[in-house]
């Protein structure tokens, strides 16, 4: 016997004949709105092809080894086993061309700006870049020198900035979850063209 | 904790080497130089010509012995250049600072290097952020800098914190402190702003 | 009938520049040498640097003396404490300042933690360039967390920590340290002795390492190496010793001295020191006397008197010196730095004769440079 759709116990001759009515009731509790697809085959995961591909991206980031200064040794020490990156799906990989994320962690000198623009454009698209610290963002504690460039959106367009001087390992993880979520979000479109020409 | 006003005595002069006098005095016979002492260390301030003979006799004088260059600085004193060697001997332990007073529309000098290898870079450097001229260094290119950067950055007159060709915009507008001196607080009854 | 095939004659070599960096994997930080190699043996190599070149003399001819402390924890960026100490005892000697006991046995403790804390960073880094692929990472930033941590208690910050003063210190330690350095002493023992194991005794660790990157100690001298390097050549040389600072000369400790001169002998010297690191804190930690942290005859005002001072103590990495010039005011005339990496890479190529390239990684890595103390 049912009561307001739920099943509830039936006694022993009822089971005989209501069977066929508690399957079809939970039947229809289980299909409801689902479409045919669904319904003929529950395991599969249904999305669009870009937010698919920005899920794979963005647990799959591959940051290239480059640490210019200070902020390195705290990069290192999150991709460590104390704050662990590697649960991230972030393998630090030494050469730009297998990279996704070009994470600049210390001070643009301007003798370093043309290798840093060559490696960005040695990293093939999809690619984004963190900005990270404090002289990476706007040049830091060197603000006045005649050698720094005052942080390294003069030179490469940053997806993420990171404050800190060094930054928490924490904070570089936030700032890699907060890339996580640009990339959901923007789901492959390729703005990188248009931030560069703005 | 720190106590406005107070003044800490201006330290006196610690030292006193009389063996490295006169050590000095034997090994330096021909050279004209002049030395004082400045806290814990004897300076000996020698001409430009003397310079590599001077530094020959410092390093191989049996009492003198100094072998190990810590250090070499230039300084902008604007009415004349400066190269200042700070020595270290590690058999005999002890320390001596020498200084060559260069002029600032020819600053040239020998460069030590026959004397101590170590001496290859600080000269780049010198010469780089200076604009002194080593004689006898075997590249003299630069160090530290980019190629094509114009200017000496570290005399007097290279402008900090300016954009290069703009010199004389800054000069006009000096620049002012970051934050505004502290403003009286509002009058009680004003409420707030 | 057959005949060989092969030529006969010796192939003709001709020399190649190879190219390694300013960003690769192995050069700690932005720096570029470049090979001339015949074949798998470098003939030649010049080392170009100036790729972090932060132009920190020129600044701190513009900042008040209390500012430029900020500026040297970032020179050699492993080894704050050391930097900031040496600046502060220059300022300290310039103005005739002494500081009280307690806050120079609090200095010696956070020294030495830091030679610690920069030695676990050699290992790990030395550890991956001879092969170990990441373990020799694990196992020193475990150690180095740890200490990090004893360091955020004491400054607030892991690493830029900004703690000495002209005078003392800026603060006192706080109340749980005694407990938390009882703590971390065995541990950091332990840590030091497993990557003692991992590594020392191991056969491709000692291939690749001994008798390579040989430098004689007459060639050292003159060139200026310092530090662990100076003493893997048997040059007796630690500053701590040759012109005592702080309260180095109360303390009881070795001063580990190699033999050959080589890479296996640098790695030798550096974990020994780490051990004789630990014997210092024990001392100090037990002969920590109360009283205050800061002089009371420092002005708020720092200005030194005209003069100068030059001031060498022994960083992990060599004999880190700082010139200043003082003209009275309230910013330093001329601050010159002399940062022992900056002198250390001279020494390169003299290591390098002959040596394969893979050897010219290994080497690199055994002089132990860290980019903000040769750019500065």
């Amino acid at each position: 016997m049912e009561e307001g759709g739920v099943p509830v116990a039936v006694t022993g001759q009822e089971q005989m004949g209501n069977e066929q009515k508690d399957i079809v009731v939970v039947s229809r509790r289980l299909w409801e709105g689902k479409s045919p697809v669904e319904q003929v085959l529950p395991g599969v995961l249904m999305g669009k092809m870009e937010q698919i591909f920005a899920l794979a991206r963005k647990s799959s980031l591959w940051p290239m080894q480059f640490g210019l200064a200070c902020c390195a040794i705290e990069m290192i020490s999150t991709y460590m086993a104390h704050h662990d990156l590697d649960r991230f799906g972030v393998v630090t990989w030494p050469s730009p061309r297998q990279s996704d994320v070009m994470i600049v962690a210390g001070t643009v000198v301007k003798k370093m700006a043309d290798p840093i623009r060559l490696l960005y454009e040695q990293m093939p698209a999809p690619k984004w870049v963190i900005a990270m610290g404090s002289c990476a963002t706007c040049g830091g504690p060197y603000i006045r020198s005649y050698s720094v460039v005052m942080g390294v959106d003069h030179i490469l367009p940053v997806d993420i900035y990171i404050p800190g001087c060094p930054p928490r390992p924490e904070a570089l993880m936030d700032g890699l979850i907060k890339l996580q979520g640009k990339i959901m979000k923007e789901q492959g479109r390729d703005i990188s063209q248009a931030r560069e020409q703005a | 904790m720190t106590t406005h006003g107070a003044q800490p005595p201006t330290p006196a002069v610690t030292a006193s080497y009389p063996e490295l006098e006169a050590a000095l005095k034997e090994a330096l016979a021909g050279v004209p130089y002049t030395s004082e002492y400045i806290l814990d260390e004897l300076v000996v301030t020698l001409p430009p010509e003397h310079v590599l003979s001077a530094c020959r006799v410092l390093k191989d004088h049996p009492r003198l012995a100094f072998d190990y260059l810590r250090c070499i600085s230039g300084v902008d004193w604007v009415a004349n250049l400066q190269v200042v060697y700070h020595l270290w001997s590690m058999s005999l332990r002890h320390k001596l600072v020498v200084k060559v007073n260069l002029p600032n529309d020819n600053p040239r000098v020998a460069s030590v290097i026959p004397v101590w290898r170590g001496a290859d870079w600080h000269e780049r450097e010198a010469a780089e952020l200076f604009g002194i001229v080593f004689e006898g260094h075997p590249d003299l290119k630069p160090l530290l800098l980019y190629e094509g950067f114009e200017g000496y950055p570290l005399r007097k007159s290279f402008a900090q914190g300016v954009k290069p060709g703009r010199e004389a915009e800054a000069a006009e507008k000096p620049r002012k402190a970051v934050r505004p001196p502290a403003e009286k607080p509002p009058e009680k009854g004003e409420g707030a702003p | 009938m057959t005949t060989d095939a092969r030529p006969q004659s010796t192939p003709q070599t001709i020399e190649m520049m190879v190219n390694m960096g300013p960003q690769h994997p192995s050069t700690h930080g932005v720096f570029r040498m470049v090979l001339q190699v015949d074949g798998e043996r470098v003939t030649g190599m010049e080392s170009v640097i100036g790729y972090l070149h932060r132009g920190t003399e020129k600044l701190a001819e513009g900042e008040m003396y209390r500012q430029v402390i900020t500026l040297f924890d970032r020179l050699d960026y492993l080894a704050n404490f050391n930097n900031e100490h040496t600046f502060v005892m220059v300022t300290e000697k310039l103005m005739g300042v002494k500081p009280p006991e307690r806050a120079e046995f609090i200095r010696v403790i956070l020294l030495e933690l830091n030679r610690i804390a920069s030695h676990l960073m050699y290992y790990a880094a030395f550890g991956a360039d001879t092969g170990v692929f990441g373990t020799t990472f694990m196992y020193g930033f475990r150690e180095r967390e740890r200490i990090q941590a004893v360091f955020e208690a004491v400054s607030g910050a892991r690493m830029m920590h900004n703690f000495m003063r002209v005078g003392g210190v800026k603060n006192d330690l706080p109340a749980n340290f005694d407990a938390m350095m009882g703590d971390l002493m065995p541990v950091l023992e332990r840590g030091v002795r497993e990557c003692d194991d991992l590594l020392t005794t191991n056969e491709i660790f000692l291939e690749r390492t001994q008798g390579i990157g040989v430098i004689s100690a007459a060639d050292a001298v003159n060139l200026g190496l310092s530090g662990p390097n100076l003493r893997a050549c048997g040059v007796p040389y630690d500053v701590r010793r040759a012109e005592p600072y702080s309260i180095y000369d109360k303390l009881d400790f070795d001063v580990p001295v190699g033999a050959r001169g080589d890479c296996f002998d640098r790695y030798l010297v550096r974990m020994e020191e780490m051990r004789q690191s630990l014997r210092i804190l024990k001392q100090a930690m037990k002969g920590l006397p109360a009283g205050p942290v800061m002089a009371t005859n420092v002005p708020k005002g720092l200005r030194p008197p005209k003069g100068e001072a030059f001031v060498c103590t022994e960083n992990p990495r060599g004999e880190f010196g700082v010139y200043v010039i003082s003209d009275g005011k309230d910013r330093p005339y001329r601050l010159k730095i002399r940062g022992p990496s900056f002198v250390n890479l001279m020494s390169l190529p003299t290591m390098m004769r002959n040596a394969y390239i893979a050897d010219a990684v290994v080497i690199l890595a055994s002089i132990d440079i860290v980019l903000g103390d040769v750019d500065r």
